[in-house]
């Protein structure tokens, strides 16, 4: 197979068996005390990270908010507390690569009635913790989040946790994994469609 | 008939003959009011949710004695449960004392539900147990009256749960009619011609839930409403060809039909848009996370067959919307869930199949994930802007002098509808006959009495 056909903007062969067990496997019971990352510069580090993130949303600087992905990454959005089994249960959101460029283009296609006129949004992200893995270049990180959404005359609270599995790479650290736990994920939710 | 209350509904202030249902519902129009109007949503609780047939739950969800799952009928909540002797029922989500909802769970398992307040405890068939200190009362409180209230019919077909207090509503199937057709079909294409309930893409809108029922067969906002869909799906081809790209140019011209089917269900067609082989479901899917790995894996797997097994994980396009609230479309199972006359939820659970006849062995896991993603696409990228549109309607209602909503694309035009032996009633993709008969079923409905009825065990 050539490696232009898996390129994964345009392709999905990572999405595999092996792919959701590995990713289930590191989401389930990761937030362990013993391997909190206690060193400061590391975790501002990662702090920063995750404040960059939030502003380039905030700012609708979506391609630059991409390149903060890994080529094979998963934003994923479970449907229940816990998170499930994306193999057999709906989520909110399970994105890969290509779909989140669909989710980015659909935005940008001017006929996306639900953002027309678009959100306004001001992100809180705190409580970041680190932990490390049995790897050395991958962490994984927690944060909570408040999202301030204004639209349609109305500013309400989208509000969880996420969970980020970070690989570090020759492009620093990028997000492999980002888990996001809406609070309400298993309710009914008015109009989801800004990126979270 | 011991066991059974029955009572005339009444709205408060209102009986539903007060209004001018002919000036309201019209041949080619509807007033503003009938989506605008608390007391008239308010006589819908009655006259439609309580009076016909209403989607209530699927099977799966409580597919062992015991299991239940909490939900709304109209308003009223209900516990939707499989009592221990395995029999479905409806219980009224509502302590017989003072009142109080006895369950607060969405799902689980109970023989009993022990009301929080004062510790009124019922079986799951709906019989009061026991209660603290029941030497507090003159006589032996186990009687029928504090038994809780259920609903009265409770049929299934083929894992489709229904409810209604009308002891005069005809049998289920016989109220199906003719939509049993597309349904069989829907069930049928899976294995066992069985599916199961997997979660849910969880929606509300500031809106009625007419709104969402009139979209559910309408063919004419496809190419306007979900123009960022289409576009997203077809982004890489210059040749838009993928999910609902056949609505494109003149979509009147195609095969593909909407059909009214009595009792104001209708079903839209979309089937003869597909090639007819198998993966000609498959061939039309946008695309989705891990559908290459999957494809080539089935294909190097097991050949010819894959085809099949692909058609599995795609999204059957046929819409099928049983009044009042239940839609089956693609492989999700979408119900509208009246909140206030301009709020409503829409969940579109989703549905997974199993290995029921051992023939899909490894493939199983493939498909459903599949299958999953295949149905997370339109929820995210489709559903939501016709949810912004439907707010705004509501919004546009406040207009009030401008009162009417038009149902009329292609009514009066000749040779257009076709009126079938079964009854039924066919027109072309984008045409609204579905919405102008169905409404009449809702002025039936709502313009006569209902009588309904309780029951409780003996
Ligand atoms: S309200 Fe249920 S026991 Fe009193
Ligand atoms: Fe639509």
């Amino acid at each position: 197979m050539s490696a232009e056909i898996k390129d994964p903007s345009r392709s999905s062969y990572y999405v595999d068996g092996d792919f959701y067990r590995t990713l289930i496997e590191r989401f389930d019971d990761w937030q362990d005390d013993a391997r909190i990352v206690n060193d400061h510069i590391e975790r501002d580090m990662f702090r920063g990270l995750l404040e960059r993130e939030a502003r380039l949303l905030d700012q609708h600087r979506y391609e630059s908010w991409l390149k903060m992905f890994t080529p094979e990454c998963v934003y994923w959005a479970p449907g229940r507390p816990g998170g499930g089994d994306p193999r057999t249960e709906i989520a909110v959101i399970f994105d890969d690569r290509r779909r989140l460029e669909d989710r980015i283009f659909r935005l940008c296609t001017g006929y996306a009635w639900s953002q027309a006129p678009r959100s306004r949004t001001v992100r809180l992200v705190t409580n970041v913790e680190v932990f490390s893995t049995e790897e050395a270049n991958r962490r994984m990180v927690r944060a909570n989040f408040i999202i301030n959404e204004f639209w349609d005359n109305e500013t309400r609270l989208l509000t969880g946790w996420c969970g980020y599995n970070l690989q570090n790479t020759v492009e620093g650290w990028l997000i492999q994994a980002k888990q996001i736990n809406l609070i309400d994920c298993d309710q009914c939710i008015r109009n989801p469609s800004i990126i979270l | 008939m011991s066991g059974f209350e029955t009572r005339e509904a009444q709205t408060p202030g209102h009986t539903t003959t007060s209004y001018d249902w002919d000036f309201l519902v019209q041949d080619d129009r509807v007033h503003r009011s009938i989506y605008a109007d608390p007391e008239i949503f308010a006589a819908e609780m009655t006259h439609i949710f309580g009076k016909t047939w209403v989607y209530i739950a699927h099977e799966s969800e409580i597919a062992n004695p015991n299991d239940f799952v909490t939900r709304k009928l109209g308003l009223r909540p209900v516990i939707v449960v499989r009592d221990s002797d395995g029999r479905l029922r409806v219980l009224y989500n509502r302590c017989t004392h003072r009142g109080t909802t006895l369950c607060r769970q969405e799902r689980g398992s109970a023989r009993n539900f022990q009301c929080p307040y004062h510790g009124w405890n019922f079986g799951n068939n709906g019989k009061l147990r026991g209660v603290p200190w029941p030497d507090g009362y003159t006589q032996d409180i186990r009687d029928e009256r504090f038994n809780l209230a259920q609903v009265p019919r409770v049929q299934s077909y083929r894992g489709f749960i229904f409810a209604t207090l009308n002891m005069d509503a005809p049998d289920l199937l016989h109220w199906l009619g003719p939509i049993t057709r597309p349904i069989d079909e829907w069930l049928d294409r899976n294995p066992g011609g069985k599916i199961v309930v997997c979660e849910a893409n969880r929606f509300k809108y500031k809106g009625n839930w007419k709104l969402a029922y009139d979209n559910s067969s309408d063919g004419y906002h496809v190419i306007y409403s979900h123009r960022s869909l289409i576009e997203t799906e077809n982004r890489m081809t210059d040749e838009p060809n993928k999910g609902m790209a056949y609505y494109k140019n003149s979509p009147d011209s195609l095969a593909m039909y909407v059909q009214y089917m009595g009792n104001g269900h209708h079903f839209k067609d979309k089937r003869p848009n597909l090639q007819p082989r198998p993966g000609g479901l498959w061939a039309l899917e946008s695309l989705h996370p891990g559908m290459e790995y999957y494809e080539s894996e089935f294909r190097s797997r097991y050949g010819e067959r894959a085809d099949s097994l692909l058609d599995l994980a795609g999204s059957e396009p046929v819409n099928i919307n049983i009044f009042p609230n239940l839609s089956l479309l693609g492989n999700h199972i979408q119900v509208f869930e009246p909140v206030s006359v301009n709020e409503t939820n829409a969940v579109w659970y989703g549905t997974r199949i199993e290995d029921v006849n051992g023939d899909i062995g490894d493939a199983l896991e493939g498909i459903n994930a599949l299958r999953m993603r295949t149905q997370e696409g339109f929820p995210n990228f489709g559903e939501v802007d016709d949810l912004a549109n439907f707010e705004q309607i509501q919004r546009g209602l406040d207009c009030l002098e401008d009162e009417w909503i038009y149902m009329n694309r292609g009514y009066g035009l000749p040779d257009r509808i076709k009126h079938n032996a079964d009854g039924t009633i066919s027109g072309p993709a984008t045409d609204e006959v579905f919405m102008r008969e169905y409404i009449k079923e809702w002025k039936r409905l709502m313009s006569g009495p209902a009588h309904l009825t309780i029951q409780r065990e003996p």
